[in-house]
């Protein structure tokens, strides 16, 4: 076997690690680095629970090889609240009960963060769509729908 | 024993050498572009080990140009990438919104246009409106490169003419003549994230008057590569595009079309449907051209 030697950024924070060069980044984040926020749903791309943003792209990382990620800025649920304190997007999560089990939570956070980012005052169509690739299985998605209007408001118009 | 190795060559040559050093040791490669059906295959279908040669390092396959008379669209370039290039959304809306559909923000954020080609899945959404704007693949290998009408690219379930040693670079396109317009539309049981049952392309140009002078119609999940139908064209071509001519180009559609009855949809179903959908998307693309 050839392991591969990546060199990459996760969550601003330099860090190297070896790899099969069949693994992807969601075993490699989970298995190698211990960094087990980001999760595995459905390993095929469709559910969205290991979504993160590689160079400020939304991706599943199911479906990116651990390879791939060499000289590449990742971003993961870890790294979405800072030292000041949660995202307005994780707070109004709580806030809203736009989780109960929490699965799909850090893949919904970052997809959110990923349209907020791109799109500050999304309409709900517009929310929608975005996240339909995030299914939960809890919630019925309408208090996640509300909390991440609640959380582009807030964004928009800090309290 | 071999297991699997990654490469990401950082250029076209070093990219073929590669390949065709793989190909004369008989050793097995796979090119990959965003992964979005690779990295399922090798998990599900075939998990035996390959060497994977990641494309996304080489500039032609990255390359985007939209030029005075024809456009390059890179083979590994990013559907979310093409998405956020208005010029390129006004030139080829039909296109650029089949590369939206597919999946989710996050199969976009890798899927290409070029690997939905080379995947060559009777469903795959791009294919059609490639065809109908007479799309020509660029193909590299060790004896120079070749070109292809994307008509001609895809031979039948998961298959292409790529030969070992060959990557596709990119899709070239004619850029449409005055009051000329593509649109594509799907049909999907649920609203996202699904294969389409059945697909229709149109591209037509219209004349001063009204009346189409040119016309490429385009079915897919409906047989085992998409189907360019003349006779839908030849149905549009001379007309208004009014409803009697959108009618004869559905009943063409439903005609050619040769669909199998799966989880999806029924034959009868998909007949029917792919008909409705050329109406529809002939309706549209004859609205934008007019515009």
């Amino acid at each position: 076997m050839n392991k591969i030697q990546v060199e990459t950024s996760i969550n601003g924070e330099s860090v190297e690690f070896l790899c099969e060069p069949q693994q992807t980044l969601l075993d490699v984040l989970r298995e190698e680095l211990s960094r087990t926020g980001t999760k595995e749903g459905c390993a095929t791309g469709d559910c969205g629970a290991c979504s993160v943003l590689l160079d400020d792209r939304l991706v599943c990382a199911c479906l990116v090889l651990g390879a791939e990620a060499q000289g590449k800025e990742v971003t993961t649920i870890e790294g979405i609240a800072t030292e000041e304190g949660l995202h307005p997007l994780q707070q109004k999560f709580l806030e809203h009960a736009a989780l109960q089990c929490g699965i799909c939570t850090p893949g919904l956070i970052v997809a959110s963060k990923a349209l907020l980012d791109k799109n500050p005052d999304p309409d709900e169509e517009t929310i929608r769509y975005w996240l339909a690739g995030n299914l939960c299985r809890c919630t019925g998605y309408d208090k996640i729908i509300r909390a991440v209007q609640d959380a582009a408001q807030e964004l928009a118009h800090p309290a | 024993m071999a297991g699997y190795a990654y490469v990401a060559p950082s250029s076209l040559d070093e990219a073929v050498a590669l390949l065709s050093e793989h190909a004369g040791q008989g050793k097995r490669v796979q090119i990959l572009a965003g992964g979005t059906d690779l990295l399922v295959q090798m998990r599900s279908v075939d998990n035996s080990p390959r060497t994977i040669v990641d494309i996304k390092q080489i500039a032609e396959t990255n390359r985007l140009d939209i030029g005075a008379r024809e456009t390059f669209i890179g083979a590994a370039i990013a559907s979310a990438v093409l998405n956020e290039n208005a010029d390129l959304k006004a030139l080829f809306p039909g296109l650029l919104e089949s590369a939206d559909l597919i999946g989710s923000a996050q199969i976009q954020g890798r899927a290409s246009m070029g690997g939905n080609l080379c995947n060559a899945s009777p469903a795959g959404d791009t294919i059609p409106p490639m065809i109908v704007n007479a799309g020509i693949c660029v193909i590299a290998g060790s004896a120079g490169t070749r070109e292809l009408a994307v008509q001609d690219f895809v031979t039948g379930v998961g298959t292409n003419v790529l030969k070992d040693g060959e990557i596709l670079l990119g899709l070239k396109f004619p850029n449409p003549a005055p009051r000329t317009a593509d649109a594509y539309l799907r049909f999907i049981p649920r609203t996202e994230m699904d294969i389409a049952v059945a697909g229709a392309a149109v591209c037509l140009t219209l004349a001063d008057d009204g009346t189409c002078t040119a016309a490429r119609v385009a079915i897919g999940a409906v047989a085992t590569t998409v189907l360019l139908v003349a006779a839908a064209a030849d149905a549009l071509i001379g007309t208004k595009v009014d409803d009697t001519a959108l009618a004869a180009a559905a009943t063409a559609c439903s005609e050619a079309s040769t669909p199998i009855t799966d989880k999806r949809g029924t034959v009868k179903f998909r007949r029917k449907v792919v008909g409705v959908l050329c109406k529809r998307a002939a309706a549209i693309a004859r609205d934008r051209a007019s515009s």
